[in-house]
């Protein structure tokens, strides 16, 4: 067991994931590499169509056509999950890493009541008896705050609560203790008490147990709460990646920047609602890139104030302000006047 | 769905089909009538003075009698006169609607089962094999109905299970394409992708997820096929090519009342008629507000 402790849970190294589409291929994900310990929360934090989510799936072998991974390694527990069969990892789908995705309305069948979804559940990895099961699906769902859960077990999705239907969500994910946790935007549908009820049910759960967990989002502010460390994603890459207060406190890219400065600022809200809405919320100027069309060197180039002829190449990442950075011109923000 | 329910009801979504199934008044007035109809097929002998396939309790001196007319042997009225035979037409319909039942449920079941297990595996497998079996769908489905269903008879012969195995042999193709279209878009839902997640094996995800996601529009084709399946049979028989003479079904009564029709003996083909056209009305209508409550487009 010694030796299996420094393992961490999942390194992912120099992942790619190409769609090919009738217009081209798409590098969606594009050299992605991260390493996540132990109990260790992950915010992969990009806007749509960063790549967040299918890096995700990808982690889950879950990519389908025209998606492909064509390269890389996914380590599990030291174990590449690029190179099993696909029983070896339905085996480890949902028992072992598990899965929570956005929209809780969606990801319960419809017509299906909740026991039998949870008990399909159970009984997809582990056989016992109809009552165990049971059993283990209504502790989970107290796990998860759902209060009398002999009586949610009998209820259709539809009868729930968007707020009560991700906690059923969650608690399937959880059924089997899974060491890793892909979330993918799993608060986003959901109001915001609800979603901070959630979150910190989520952290709480993931300290004791000690499961690693992923968290993809857009949202800055949940991820800055929940995470141990932050990945910025742009345009297929990893472009910063440290810890959340480095990350938060001292973004070194100029595309993390541009992020935080979008957010609307706290001291903006205070003001008197007259003075209020005349200040423009800040944008990143540009738009993503087409990734069709990706220009040739660093993907933020065409929208970044600092943009020189060195970003027609591809920048490495290298080491500033204590964090990993991919860019030829990084420095803390200089504070822009609106 | 409807008006919100404050308390937290147990009912399954069936529950609220039948709920809004009653909403119509026209198609509780069908299953009314289906209701009847299809006790009266379950109950036939003890409703029935008379056994019209047993050829004993047949008297040819009764053929062909006016509706009220006393029986020979006494004991009861024809109250819908008798047939060329001397049957009863009144117990011939209830015998009749027996077979017409039979024939109709029996297609439609099979047929379902067989096409919906098509569609899920050309879905499911997909590429060739998915391509392969729509093509033989769309051939089935681009023959005259009757005209196939004539090459089969005239090759397997008559009788009430080879007409059955005819309507099934044509009428799986309905299920199988919408079944398989059904589980196509059901498959690109988010729920399959969330089960795929938890490790739940393919075809367990495509049995007790997608399945169950897929009857609603296959019950509303189930329904509206037993129609159509009565209604060939009948075509069949009248032609002379489904079930025995000696156990004439709906369509058989009319075909034999047909060469009376002209001497003014109208009965022989006018009840059956009636009997069949009841039948198929009430089904439809059931059908038409299954398919009402069913499609979550045409919800309020």
């Amino acid at each position: 067991m010694s030796a299996g402790d420094n393992i961490p849970t999942l390194e992912v190294r120099d992942l790619q994931t190409r769609f090919h589409t009738r217009g081209g291929v798409l590098p969606v994900v594009n050299g992605v590499s991260f390493t996540l310990g132990r109990g260790k929360v992950l915010g992969l934090v990009g806007e749509s169509g960063s790549g967040k989510s299918v890096t995700g799936f990808s982690i889950m072998g879950l990519v389908d056509a025209p998606g492909q991974i064509e390269g890389g390694q996914v380590l599990f527990k030291g174990q590449d999950l690029l190179r099993l069969s696909e029983p070896e990892r339905r085996a480890l789908r949902g028992s072992r890493i598990a899965m929570i995705f956005q929209d809780p309305m969606a990801t319960l069948n419809p017509v299906l009541r909740v026991d039998a979804q949870m008990l399909e559940a159970v009984h997809a990895h582990v056989k016992m008896s109809n009552t165990e099961a049971r059993r283990l699906a209504a502790s989970t769902l107290e796990l998860m705050g759902i209060a009398s859960p002999e009586e949610r077990l009998l209820a259709y999705p539809h009868q729930l609560s968007g707020g009560m239907r991700q906690r059923v969500a969650i608690a399937i994910a959880l059924l089997h203790g899974p060491d890793l946790i892909i979330a993918d935007e799993p608060t986003t549908a959901l109001d915001v008490t609800i979603q901070a009820q959630i979150l910190s049910e989520m952290q709480k759960l993931v300290r004791e147990r000690g499961t690693s967990l992923i968290w993809i989002s857009h949202d800055l502010s949940v991820v800055a709460g929940l995470a141990d460390e932050i990945a910025v994603m742009y345009a297929g890459r990893i472009v910063e990646h440290g810890t959340v207060d480095q990350v938060l406190d001292d973004p070194q890219h100029p595309y993390t920047q541009g992020l935080i400065a979008s957010l609307p600022d706290v001291n903006q809200v205070n003001l008197s609602s007259a003075k209020k809405r005349g200040l423009r919320l800040r944008q990143i100027p540009g738009m993503a890139p087409n990734l069709l069309n990706m220009p040739g060197g660093c993907a933020f180039a065409p929208r970044c104030p600092r943009a020189s002829s060195v970003c027609n190449e591809m920048p490495e990442m290298s080491t500033q302000a204590g964090h990993q950075v991919r860019c030829f011109h990084p420095g803390t923000a200089v504070e822009v006047t609106a | 769905m409807s008006g919100k329910k404050k308390t937290f009801d147990e009912h399954s979504i069936w529950w609220r089909v039948a709920a809004d199934f009653l909403q119509s008044r026209v198609a509780v007035g069908g299953l009314i009538v289906l209701g009847l109809v299809v006790l009266a097929a379950l109950v036939a002998p003890w409703i029935t003075p008379q056994n019209p396939y047993d050829l004993m309790q047949l008297d040819v001196l009764d053929a062909r009698l006016h509706p009220g007319t006393p029986s020979s042997a006494g004991g009861y009225t024809y109250w819908l006169g008798t047939d060329g035979q001397g049957r009863d037409l009144y117990s011939a319909i209830i015998y009749g609607l027996r077979i017409s039942l039979l024939v109709g449920v029996g297609s439609a079941l099979f047929a379902a089962v067989i096409g919906t297990l098509v569609g899920l595996l050309a879905a499911y497998a997909g590429g060739k094999v998915d391509a392969a079996l729509m093509r033989l769908v769309d051939l089935l489905l681009s023959f005259p109905t009757i005209l196939m269903a004539l090459m089969i008879l005239a090759y397997v012969g008559k009788g009430v299970g080879n007409v059955v195995l005819t309507l099934v042999l044509l009428e799986w193709a309905y299920y199988a394409r919408t079944a398989r279209g059904q589980a196509l878009v059901e498959t690109r839902r988010e729920y399959v992708e969330a089960a795929r997640g938890q490790g739940i094996p393919r075809w367990r995800i495509l049995t007790g997820h997608i399945l169950p996601n897929c009857l609603p529009p296959l019950l509303v084709i189930g329904a509206l096929q037993i129609a159509r399946a009565i209604t060939l049979e009948a075509t069949l028989s009248f032609l002379g090519l489904g079930v025995p003479i000696t156990e004439p079904s709906l369509g058989l009564l009319i075909s034999n009342g047909y060469q009376y029709l002209l001497s003014n003996e109208y009965w022989i083909s006018f009840f059956p008629g009636v009997a069949l056209l009841a039948t198929i009305i009430a089904i439809n209508l059931v059908g038409d507000q299954l398919r009402d409550v069913l499609n979550p487009r045409l919800q309020k």
